[in-house]
């Protein structure tokens, strides 16, 4: 679904990525694991075209390296940032509103899917959305990008700042989307959900993909904890 | 006094709203793509130019129409084929685009139409007093720009909170890279805010130039002043826009028709100096002579204390 082939990426004159390859198929979760400045975060936004970079990277069989954001979103590749970037002025149901890519063109997902799933985004709806919490704000970046009904989202830090009660919750919400066979890339520092979900991790040092395994796998390979994720 | 005062009031509430339309152009087209426009009032000149051009041909009513039309396309042609290029070298290298995009736009003005004020005035049939009050004539002409001022403010108002196309506005001015992410065109709809910008100030050079004049300095003569409104107000506001283009509007219309001056207000104090005094010009300058000045030392106080403009998010 998802083939990223020789990578690289640039700040200035910074050589960030040094030929990242990875892939993700049709309905699976991987994780992309690694700890701080490693270029995790660098490989999405250069998949998205924020960054200046070089290489190949196929969806569904076309090239998306070169194209603008809008175009890549329109191929139904799904983006969580990690800044969260809701639009504050907006009220929940707006943001939802302006993750479909056309007024009122659902997909797999409704407005009420959401609020089932998070019951303080219905009794928000009409709230602006700058004035929610932490981790509502999370829910609804994740909302918001499902509501354009992606093949493949991903999803960079989900859990980050956020209480263990909510994270049980994004984790839940992970595998909802991977049921209703949305594939997911899941960019991660901590490995608490990864290993949970994941069908299959990549851990990220220095630019480069240093390891690929399924998550037990990954459990039993102290060396590579130590050396790439372990603080 | 009282004649002076509603008088004033109207004048500064017809200014204001002029002001408005220009000013709520220039901050949405700064809130969103972080381009402080220079050209912007010369945009308000070709509207005036433009609709004196086509009222000799086709007469003022088509004209008011399908001037701000050319002049926003105009804006958006110089957004897709200028701005869009000089936008990777960063923001000053576009201020300066803009700023000489001003000067040129000056120039060809003066070329084709010369320096001369032209002959563009109210159509007859708004060409009458409205009503007498006090002895004094309220011109139609006025009435008419303010129903037009009020008229896009409110489709304004209408389109940036109610209709899908608003929203991805407003979510533009606070996250554009987001928007674009989410599957909305950003390129697009930057285009097509610096052409509605334009546009506005189009229909404002169109709908005031009957009564400010149309001459090649009335962009540098309203220019300094819009930027005062979108700063007072809080760059990127449209609300901040509002209020400060209706204050500043009415400040300046109170300021030139009230004579007070210093002599009257040492006459208060019970002082009074001699015409040989070596401050003579100080203490008998008087409001209408320091009007200009005080929109200028409105922004000057908002900026030491309050940076932000009235309704602002972000430093200037």
């Amino acid at each position: 679904m998802l083939k990223v082939t020789d990578l690289h990426a640039y700040y200035g004159k910074s050589h960030i990525l040094q030929g990242v390859n990875l892939h993700v198929k049709e309905g699976e979760i991987v994780s992309l694991l690694g700890r701080n400045g490693v270029g995790r975060s660098t490989t999405v936004n250069a998949l998205l075209g924020n960054v200046e970079c070089h290489g190949s990277a196929l969806y569904k069989d076309q090239e998306i390296i070169g194209l603008k954001p809008h175009q890549i979103s329109h191929l139904g590749l799904g983006i969580v940032v990690e800044n969260r970037a809701i639009f504050p002025t907006l009220t929940v149901r707006q943001n939802l509103a302006l993750g479909m890519k056309k007024a009122n063109k659902f997909g797999r997902w409704s407005y009420d899917d959401m609020f089932d799933m998070f019951s303080n985004l219905r009794e928000r709806a009409d709230v602006p959305a700058g004035v929610l919490s932490g981790g509502e704000q999370q829910m609804l970046t994740m909302c918001r990008t499902l509501m354009g009904d992606p093949d493949l989202i991903m999803i960079d830090e989900p859990t980050e700042g956020l209480a263990p009660k909510i994270v049980t919750q994004v984790g839940k919400l992970l595998e909802e989307i991977a049921n209703r066979g949305v594939s997911i890339l899941l960019v991660e520092q901590k490995l608490t959900i990864a290993l949970k979900i994941s069908s299959r991790v990549y851990v990220m040092g220095h630019g480069q993909i240093v390891y690929e395994g399924t998550p037990d796998e990954l459990r039993e390979n102290e060396q590579i904890r130590k050396e790439w994720l372990e603080v | 006094m009282i004649e002076t005062t509603i008088f004033s009031l109207l004048n500064g509430l017809v200014y204001g709203l002029l002001l408005f339309m220009l000013s709520s152009g220039l901050t949405l087209i700064f809130s969103m793509m972080g381009v402080l426009n220079f050209a912007h009032a010369s945009f308000y000149m070709l509207g005036a130019y433009f609709a004196y051009e086509m009222s000799i041909h086709i007469g003022f009513w088509p004209a008011l129409i399908l001037a701000p039309i050319a002049v926003g396309f105009a804006g958006a042609a110089l957004e897709r084929y200028g701005l869009r290029n000089v936008h990777k070298y960063g923001h000053v290298a576009e201020l300066v685009f803009t700023f000489g995009i001003a000067f040129l736009i000056e120039e060809v003005v003066q070329f084709i139409w010369g320096k001369d004020q032209q002959p563009y005035n109210a159509p007859p049939l708004l060409d009458f007093p409205l009503f007498t009050l006090f002895n004094v004539d309220f011109p139609a002409y006025k009435a008419f720009m303010l129903f037009v001022s009020i008229a896009i403010f409110i489709a304004l108002l209408v389109v940036l909170t109610k209709t899908r196309v608003g929203l991805i506005i407003q979510a533009a001015i606070t996250h554009p890279h987001m928007v674009g992410m989410l599957g909305h065109n950003v390129p697009l709809v930057f285009m097509a805010t610096f052409g509605v910008g334009t546009a506005l100030a189009g229909i404002a050079g169109v709908i005031a130039a009957p009564v400010l004049g149309t001459y090649p300095g009335m962009a540098f003569d309203l220019g300094s002043i819009i930027f005062v409104v979108v700063v007072f107000g809080g760059l990127g506001s449209l609300a901040g826009a509002f209020v400060a283009s209706l204050m500043i509007g009415i400040v300046q219309t109170f300021a030139v028709s009230f004579n007070i001056g210093m002599p009257d207000l040492l006459a208060l104090l019970g002082l009074e100096f001699g015409a040989d005094h070596f401050l003579v010009d100080l203490w008998t300058i008087s409001l209408p002579q320091i009007g200009p000045l005080i929109p200028y030392l409105m922004l000057i106080i908002m900026l030491i204390f309050r940076p932000l403009g009235l309704f602002g998010s972000r430093e200037v």
